[in-house]
């Protein structure tokens, strides 16, 4: 392993200002993404500001029925918060999904959104990768690209975001809030995870030393009925195939509202806003269904080993809309 | 009482627990310094130039090393199963002795650190050029070289076994099934990653390795550097599992003593995760067809397998894959050849339930198909198959097959099974069964086997031999022998092994392990017990004086005899009339010869019970059951850990494991354990162990045949032949992945 600094911040300001003194600086939560990605040799941080001492780790109530969840907060802690449990099921299911106990008892919410693709190519260090060494190109074009995304791709980078909890944070509109040199913001977490585009080493618009301090989730009353579920080789300790966070509404048997998110088909936490235009108003059964999840990958784009994925993200889609609609109705 | 054959739990079982066994890595010697190697990227070409600079300069190095700085190694490897009790490179290769990449991964330069974590680091800083030439990494872009290979193993083994007249046998046959699978690379990942240390005291090398081959790494090593075998010692305490890994002996152990003798400290060289994907072989590539012929009444007429797959450009290793698909059921006619394909991959090598394992997952999955075909019951058409001889007309040395179908079948509950696929339900699951046999071939390779025997004056007592644990249980099993054979309480004997220079016992690969060592264990016990016996019935002070030896029976210490009602003398009593502190005698037990004529198998058959979501294609096992026919079961506690492992490695091998070669680059795509994808706890099904009772005079006097693989071999087969029960589809690779089991789309996409 490289050699690090290592500085330990004592509240918000002093990470912001440790953090913005060293241009290779990083934070340090759980450490799970961060040290790994050291030792690969593709965090080239130098500093790291550990910022687990700061007073973020708690789940409080907003004031229009939602959340805010602290960075800081662990993942096995939010999936077993009481409010979380019973206003948004999908997202304690998408946090109990995700990893292991003993990861998930030392990896954070903060660190969780800013994880990076596991893309075979970006870690092993030498394979053409535009993220890794923007110019160098993407192995994954025409290499083994199974995992890799079919949302949202481009030419120059086709990684999946690997994030679980971000799928179903995404199907409830939450908002990131930040805090950093140049103050405080309020980042929607759709525009947090960006596109690869012709930039694809560039993953969020957040700048040296800005801290995620917090979650919003707005209330919605639609969450309580909300799933989560989660398609993979085995049944446990491993990313998604495909995974999927659906709350339905329903009234007189017709849709009245719905959120989608997937996971494991985009290049971020992909919300399937296509899908739910497809379905308010509609009947809800599996007809529907079926055409809202074909009208979302209609443009899906496939490289050799992940055309699966067209058919199974639709399956999986559908799939979500039945359980979730079984629970709103049970 | 008899310990062997009770369920003692394991003698290590506290050491491991609380951390006090000590495995190779936590080896901790004054002056250790760290080894990082540095593998190639390219699979194929020369490293034009090694710029070592910066890692030189960095904190704590104490060297790099390059072709240039390292010796010569002695003598030319040449690849020779460990079994065989010889040096046993892993390969006909030995890296870093001029500027050839051969494949990714290779060794080309060797940093030395004062901390294990300043040598990985420098390892990063060295920056190699190469010139690349075009590799073949797979299957698909060697296919048109492919050849016929006349032997395997080293030269141990034929490639082609034949008899008969296969085509003739095909063409007279009522039906006709053939089949053709794919079979993606695997790569074992015992938890511990090999781990080294040597250190030179003069001429003297000693090493702390993580080998299932003490005596094997001790003479691979001496052979390479030129040192007399009496220079090297090997001592392994403990293992943190082989499944294969560790079977040969892989150039980074020579390596280590190299480095080690380069800087004049002990080097410690501990393999990091993704280097074990490079650095001790793994399970092929392949391909695998086969064609069976049979009667309408199911009785085969002619089987003709073939098995293709790569290996490395220096040797002609294939995994045999056809030595119970010739041998499990009678059939007249048979053909099995291994075509290979030389490409840019290390060699490969053993691996759990080595070749046999997918020549089973065809033979058993072909045999599924044709009683699909002649619509008759799976277990009915394997044991109308069912032959007492081997193809020489040899009878086994002991059978059980059919009482393992008959057995795995009521325990299963198999009657209860509807035959029509795709009938059964359960929500979003589809339910099936499936069924196969399984059988590992028994090898006598290995020279004889020693081990000895010492007993104190207090009547405590010890039995060597230099095997290792690497967590068969082989300790606790040798203890149980050796208590039985000398005649002693468990409690009195200890086991010893771990060190090279005990009595000499040959690796512990293809299952031999159990055979071997309870053998020569047995052997040394005995020869001691013997001693005592002829030292009492001498003794004109002891009771049992001018007894029958033959008539003496020992137990717990206690000598009496069915001549002398009431009369008993101890070993204790005994040593001490005689003056004598210890005694102690050595053992040997020889392996039968390889021509004994006697048909060598042993015998076993799974179950299996899936779920298939057949809209998502995701699997579950719900239950495996085993019936196995091991011989002598020498601890049930063992047999069934090591069984049910073997099981659990087999559901991995049909659903989850395969590793993936990038052609374009010739490095495989899966090089950690979040991407090679074994089984989790949440994974594992109920699997239930059952025994059949069969006694084996021929191989071993306890009549052991030995359990490390026969409980892997056949499971594929039967979750593959559930699959299809359950769907109606049949997935022709392995392993069976949701892409592949998911029903097609209905527009053909
Ligand atoms: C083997 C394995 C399997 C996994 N499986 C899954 C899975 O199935 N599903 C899933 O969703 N995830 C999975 N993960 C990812 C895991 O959830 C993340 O590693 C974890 O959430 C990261 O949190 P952390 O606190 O450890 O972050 P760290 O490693 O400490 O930090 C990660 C990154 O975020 C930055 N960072 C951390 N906190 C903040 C903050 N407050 N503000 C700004 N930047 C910050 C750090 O600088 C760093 O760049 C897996 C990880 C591993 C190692
Ligand atoms: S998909 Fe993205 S991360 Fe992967 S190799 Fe291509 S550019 Fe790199």
């Amino acid at each position: 392993m490289r050699p690090l600094t290592y500085s330990r911040a004592a509240d918000v300001q002093d990470a912001i200002a440790l953090a913005t003194a060293n241009q290779a600086s990083a934070f340090l939560a759980g450490g799970t993404t961060e040290v790994d990605l050291i030792r690969a040799g593709i965090s080239h941080s130098e500093h790291l500001v550990d910022i687990n001492e700061l007073p973020l780790r708690g789940v409080e109530d907003l004031p229009d029925g939602g959340l805010h969840i602290g960075a800081l907060a662990r993942m096995s802690d939010v999936a077993r918060t009481p409010s979380v449990v019973e206003r948004y099921p999908a997202i304690s299911r998408a946090l109990l999904l995700g990893a292991s106990e003993q990861l998930r008892n030392m990896a954070s919410l903060g660190g969780n959104l800013r994880q990076r693709t596991r893309c075979a190519y970006l870690r092993d260090g030498v394979s053409p990768c535009n993220k890794r060494e923007l110019g160098s190109g993407c192995a994954a074009l025409d290499g083994f690209n199974r995992g890799h995304a079919i949302l949202g791709t481009s030419e120059h980078c086709i990684a999946t975001h690997p994030s679980d909890v971000a799928v179903a944070l995404v199907a409830f509109d939450a908002v990131i809030r930040t805090v950093g040199p140049d103050g405080e913001r309020a980042i929607p977490f759709d525009d947090f995870f960006l596109l690869p585009g012709d930039t694809p080493q560039l993953e969020h618009p957040i700048a040296l030393g800005e801290l995620i301090v917090g979650i919003d989730v707005p209330g919605a009353p639609i969450g309580r009925g909300s799933v989560y579920l989660k398609f993979r080789d085995r049944q446990s300790y491993e990313f998604a195939l495909v995974s999927v966070a659906a709350a339905i509404e329903v009234d007189d048997n017709l849709v009245t509202g719905v959120r989608i998110a997937m996971g494991g088909v985009g290049t971020k936490p992909w919300r399937a806003r296509r899908a739910e235009a497809a379905l308010v108003g509609r009947p809800a059964n599996e007809t529907s269904f079926r055409q809202a999840a074909a009208a979302e990958l209609a443009e899906a784009v496939v490289r050799e080993h992940n055309a699966f994925k067209v058919e199974l993200a639709q399956r999986a889609m559908v799939r979500g809309l039945v359980h979730s609609l079984n629970r709103s109705q049970s | 009482m008899s310990a062997v054959g009770t369920p003692v739990t394991r003698v290590d079982g506290p050491a491991k627990v609380t951390g006090a066994a000590k495995y190779s890595a936590e080896i901790g010697l004054p002056g250790m310094t760290y080894l990082a190697v540095v593998g190639a990227t390219i699979a194929s070409g020369r490293v034009t130039a090694i710029d070592a600079e910066a890692a030189r300069a960095a904190e704590g190095v104490l060297a790099v090393l390059t072709p240039e700085d390292l010796p010569k190694i002695a003598a030319e490897p040449h690849l020779l199963p460990s079994l065989v009790g010889g040096p046993a490179p892993g390969e006909s290769f030995f890296p870093m002795q001029d500027d050839v990449v051969q494949y990714a991964g290779q060794p080309v330069a060797l940093v030395v650190a004062e901390e294990y974590e300043q040598a990985q680091h420098a390892a990063s800083l060295v920056r190699i050029s190469y010139q690349p030439t075009k590799s073949i990494t797979t299957i698909d872009e060697g296919r048109d070289q492919a050849y016929e290979a006349e032997r395997l193993f080293g030269g141990l083994m034929p490639a082609r076994s034949e008899r008969g007249d296969v085509e003739a046998g095909l063409a007279a046959a009522d039906v006709r099934v053939e089949v053709a699978y794919k079979m993606a690379a695997n790569h074992h990942n015992p938890i511990e990653a090999p781990s080294t240390v040597a250190t030179w005291d003069g001429g003297n090398l000693t090493l702390y390795e993580s080998t299932q081959g003490i005596r094997a790494t001790q003479q691979t090593v001496a052979l390479l550097l030129g040192l007399p075998i009496a220079r090297v010692r090997v001592i392994t305490r403990f293992v943190g599992g082989g499944f294969g890994a560790k079977a040969m002996v892989w150039p980074n152990v020579t390596l280590t003593a190299m480095a080690s003798r380069y800087v004049g400290r002990p080097v410690k060289l501990m393999l990091t995760r993704p280097q074990m994907f490079t650095s001790n072989g793994h399970r092929e590539e392949q391909e695998q067809r086969i064609a069976i012929g049979a009667t309408r009444d199911g009785q085969l007429t002619a089987i003709r397998h073939e098995k293709l797959s790569i290996t490395s450009p220096f040797d002609d290793w294939a995994e045999p894959a056809t030595g119970v698909s010739s041998q499990l059921y009678g059939c007249e006619n048979y053909l099995g050849i291994h075509r290979l394909i030389k490409g840019n991959t290390m060699t490969p090598t053993f691996t759990r339930g080595p070749g046999e394992s997918l020549g089973v997952f065809t033979l058993e999955t072909a045999m599924d198909e044709l009683a699909s075909h002649l619509a008759i019951d799976p277990v009915e058409l394997r044991l109308r198959n069912h032959t007492p001889v081997d193809p020489f007309g040899h009878p086994w040395s002991s059978d059980g097959l059919v009482e393992c179908l008959r057995l795995g079948a009521e325990r299963f509950g198999w009657s209860d099974r509807n035959p029509a696929p795709r009938t059964t339900r359960d929500g979003e699951w589809l339910i099936g069964t499936g069924v196969a046999a399984a059988a590992y071939p028994i090898a006598f390779f290995m020279p004889p086997q020693r081990a000895r025997a010492r007993i104190f004056a207090d009547g405590s007592a010890i039995v060597q031999t230099s095997t290792q644990e690497f967590g068969t249980g082989v300790l606790t099993m040798a203890t149980q022998v050796g208590a039985d054979a000398l005649g002693v309480a468990l409690r009195d004997m200890e086991f010893q092994a771990g060190d090279s220079d005990l009595p000499n016992s040959t690796a512990a690969v293809g299952s031999a392990g159990a055979g071997m060592v309870s053998s020569a264990v047995h052997a040394a016990g005995t020869a001691l017990r013997e001693q005592l016996i002829a030292l009492a019935v001498g003794d004109e002070q002891s009771a049992l004086h001018g007894a029958a030896p033959a008539s003496v029976k020992v137990a717990d210490g206690h000598l009496t005899s069915a001549e002398r009602p009431g009369a008993v003398d101890t070993y204790r009593e005994l040593l001490s009339r005689n003056h004598m502190s210890d005694a102690e005698a050595l053992g040997t037990w020889r392996p039968p010869p390889l021509d004994t004529p006697h048909g060598l198998l042993t015998f076993g058959a799974q179950f299996a019970e899936v779920a298939v979501d057949p809209e998502l294609g995701l699997v579950r096992v719900r239950r495996l059951n085993g019936a196995f026919a091991p011989g002598r079961v020498l601890n049930p506690l063992l047999a069934h850990s090591q069984l049910m492992g073997g099981m659990l490695w087999g559901m991995s091998q049909a659903l989850l494991e395969g590793n993936h070669m990038d052609p374009r680059y010739g490095r495989w795509a899966e090089t950690n354990l979040a991407e090679y994808l074994v089984p989790v706890n949440a994974d594992a099904p109920e699997v239930r162990v059952d025994f059949v009772d069969v006694d084996d005079e021929l191989v071993g006097p306890l009549g052991a045949k030995g359990v490390g693989e026969i409980g892997q071999v056949g499971v594929a087969a039967a979750i593959a032949n559930a699959v299809f029960h359950a769907t109606g589809r049949r997935i022709r690779s392995l392993p069976m992945a949701p892409e592949l089991v998911m029903d097609p789309a209905a527009d053909g996409q």
